[in-house]
């Protein structure tokens, strides 16, 4: 109680002054404010904005946790083979854990320090509260960039991605593109040797290239795009020990955040269902062309046109893109309807450029960042069909 | 500003700054984002701008009551064609490399709607006196707009400026690079000149409210 009053009484003390936003904003993320409505025609609901992105980062925590053991066992299995025979006896362990926290944290350090800063001053600067709309984005960017990103480059994206993804718009909210997408695509074409490649998804895998004990880090996406049979099985990736951004690997534990966001009615179903159904639906086309013998063996697209469609669920970050960024209320469709269309496109793109694009095989990033340009388009025309529909109606009722 | 009267220099000045054509007309943006990658690249465009432009204007405003007004744009474009050719052709005779790395985009200077912009808004009404110092003005500020964004290009994107490494070195790691600086090839990409050019709209209208549209 008495941290509440202390920083209650600070608020008080710094109200209508400069500064003001910066303490109320510290008092209610951690408590709920002093005062609160007792009578009157007001709704009273605890579901507000910070409640939303809270149980968000509560779905993602599993994520986070199995990212931290993961970074350190692809590191210790990329340099001895042998710990990949028994990935459940060799994965929770402290090694693991101790060497994965070292890397982990500081970017998550890095991205919830740059970005509320950021918030701070522009809530002080344009006088408003400080909005929450940060704390998702600052969870998930460290989740969906790759280990050994230096975190200079990473405040940097972090500071475009919040001014130019969000705060022009307005803030909070306000913005068309998903800002931890919009740092993440920063992150890509600035610095594509740190982003994409073989050398980037295991800790240690770029500073160790051309000594003896070099080791490789290939994700499964980018093998195929090679045309070489990845090492890793199918179950490998649907668990997530394989190499890859941060929090993305593991379709299983995705699966159980997707289960609680649905629950809790946080994330849109419509969305995520459209959105496997779409990506499902350009595999079973690739797989019927290669089926009818339009590309052969040899071909530089063979391999991941080949790949059995239900696979590219769980290879890459396409179950993480559409749980957890594609169903963001903001940037995405509002509308019901809009919705089955804005998430079939997401997982129709996302496969499509994961095939077409040699140079980098995962396409959701792009995909959800062109659905979110085009989710105020679908919207309009959803709601002018319903318009067009019930005027039909009507005349035909007065007819 | 003793050789200018106060209306004259306003000409020139007002380009500058509150009447953008860049920042605040929002007019030739295509060029700003296609040749504004290196720095050096930047500053002969806006040269070029500069001489055409302010040649132009005097020309159209000498002939302002000959041209019929039906065929005015005809006339307009033909005199643009004309400078421009004579500048590509000085370009390709002193300055031949830099000349190919503009490659089509001095051609299409004869596109920039600032330039036909002024022909008709100005030059087609004023003496050539005035023509001239407006035609300076509105190319000048085109020009500051081109030299601020490929500064930061080229700075950010390839660590140089007019060709020289001021950052260091990439490959033998000297300078910043050796404490683990890397380019940034967003900076390269034509998206990131649009931006830079957002921010610069940005600031402005920060700094001066009166500029804020409703």
């Amino acid at each position: 109680m008495g941290l509440k009053q202390n920083l209650h009484k600070l608020k008080e003390k710094y109200r209508g002054t400069k500064m003001a936003p910066a303490f109320n904003a510290l008092h209610t993320f951690l408590y709920m404010p002093n005062e609160t409505t007792h009578s009157g025609s007001h709704v009273r609901v605890v579901d507000d904005l910070k409640r939303t992105m809270n149980t968000v980062i509560m779905a993602l925590v599993p994520c986070l946790i199995f990212g931290i053991f993961n970074a350190g066992y692809q590191h210790y299995a990329a340099i001895d083979g042998t710990l990949r025979l028994d990935p459940l006896a060799n994965f929770f362990t402290w090694d693991n854990f101790a060497l994965g926290a070292l890397k982990v944290l500081p970017l998550v350090i890095i991205s919830y320090g740059v970005g509320l800063l950021i918030e701070f001053i522009f809530a002080i600067i344009n006088k408003h509260e400080v909005e929450e709309g940060y704390l998702v984005t600052g969870m998930l960017v460290p989740l969906i960039v790759p280990i050994d990103i230096p975190l200079w480059m990473l405040t940097v994206a972090v500071i475009f991605g919040v001014v130019i993804g969000k705060e022009v718009f307005g803030g909070t909210g306000m913005n068309i593109l998903n800002p931890a997408l919009t740092i993440r695509a920063f992150l890509f074409f600035a610095y594509p040797t740190w982003m994409s490649g073989d050398k980037v998804w295991v800790h240690g895998a770029k500073e160790m290239t051309g000594q003896p004990d070099a080791i490789s880090g290939e994700t499964i996406l980018g093998s195929l795009a090679q045309n070489q049979e990845p090492i890793y099985s199918i179950w490998d990736s649907f668990w997530g020990f394989i190499p890859g951004s941060v929090g993305e690997t593991s379709t299983f534990l995705i699966l159980l955040g997707a289960a609680f966001l649905i629950y809790t009615k946080i994330g849109s179903w419509r969305i995520m269902l459209s959105a496997v159904i779409g990506a499902l639906a350009m595999g079973l086309i690739f797989n019927g062309v290669v089926n009818a013998g339009w590309i052969q063996e040899g071909n530089t697209f063979y391999g991941l046109m080949s790949e059995t469609f239900w696979h590219h669920l769980v290879i890459g970050g396409l179950a993480f893109g559409i749980v957890y960024m594609a169903t963001d209320p903001v940037t995405g469709s509002q509308t019901n309807m809009g919705k089955w269309y804005y998430g079939f496109f997401i997982g129709f793109i996302s496969v499509l450029i994961r095939v077409f694009n040699p140079a980098y095989p995962e396409g959701v990033m792009l995909a959800i960042l062109l659905m979110n340009v085009f989710a105020p388009t679908i919207d309009h025309y959803v709601v002018q069909g319903n318009i067009k529909k019930r005027m039909k109606r009507l005349k035909a009722k007065t007819a | 500003m003793g050789l200018l009267s106060k209306k004259d220099s306003k000409l020139i000045l007002d380009p500058l700054a509150d009447n953008n054509p860049i920042t605040i007309q929002v007019l030739g943006i295509c060029s700003a984002l296609a040749i504004t990658a290196q720095l050096k690249a930047s500053i002969v465009m806006a040269i070029s701008v500069l001489a055409v432009m302010g040649i132009g204007n005097v020309v159209i405003s000498l002939m302002r009551n000959v041209i019929p007004s039906k065929i005015r744009i005809i006339v307009q474009l033909v005199v643009v064609a004309s400078l421009v050719i004579v500048v590509d052709q000085v370009l390709k005779a002193f300055a031949y490399s830099l000349s190919k790395e503009l490659s089509v985009f001095i051609g299409l200077i004869i596109t920039n709607c600032i330039i036909m912009g002024r022909f008709e808004a100005f030059a087609l009404a004023n003496g050539p006196w005035r023509s001239f110092l407006d035609g300076i003005g509105n190319a000048a500020g085109y020009g500051l707009i081109l030299v601020i964004v490929g500064f930061f290009r080229e700075l950010l994107g390839s660590g140089t400026l007019l060709g020289y490494q001021v950052l260091g070195d990439p490959i033998t790691k000297t300078g910043l690079y050796a404490i683990g600086y890397e380019n940034n090839g967003f900076m390269l990409l034509s998206p990131m000149a649009l931006i830079i050019v957002g921010l610069i709209i940005w600031v402005q209208r920060a700094r001066n409210k009166d500029l804020i549209e409703e």
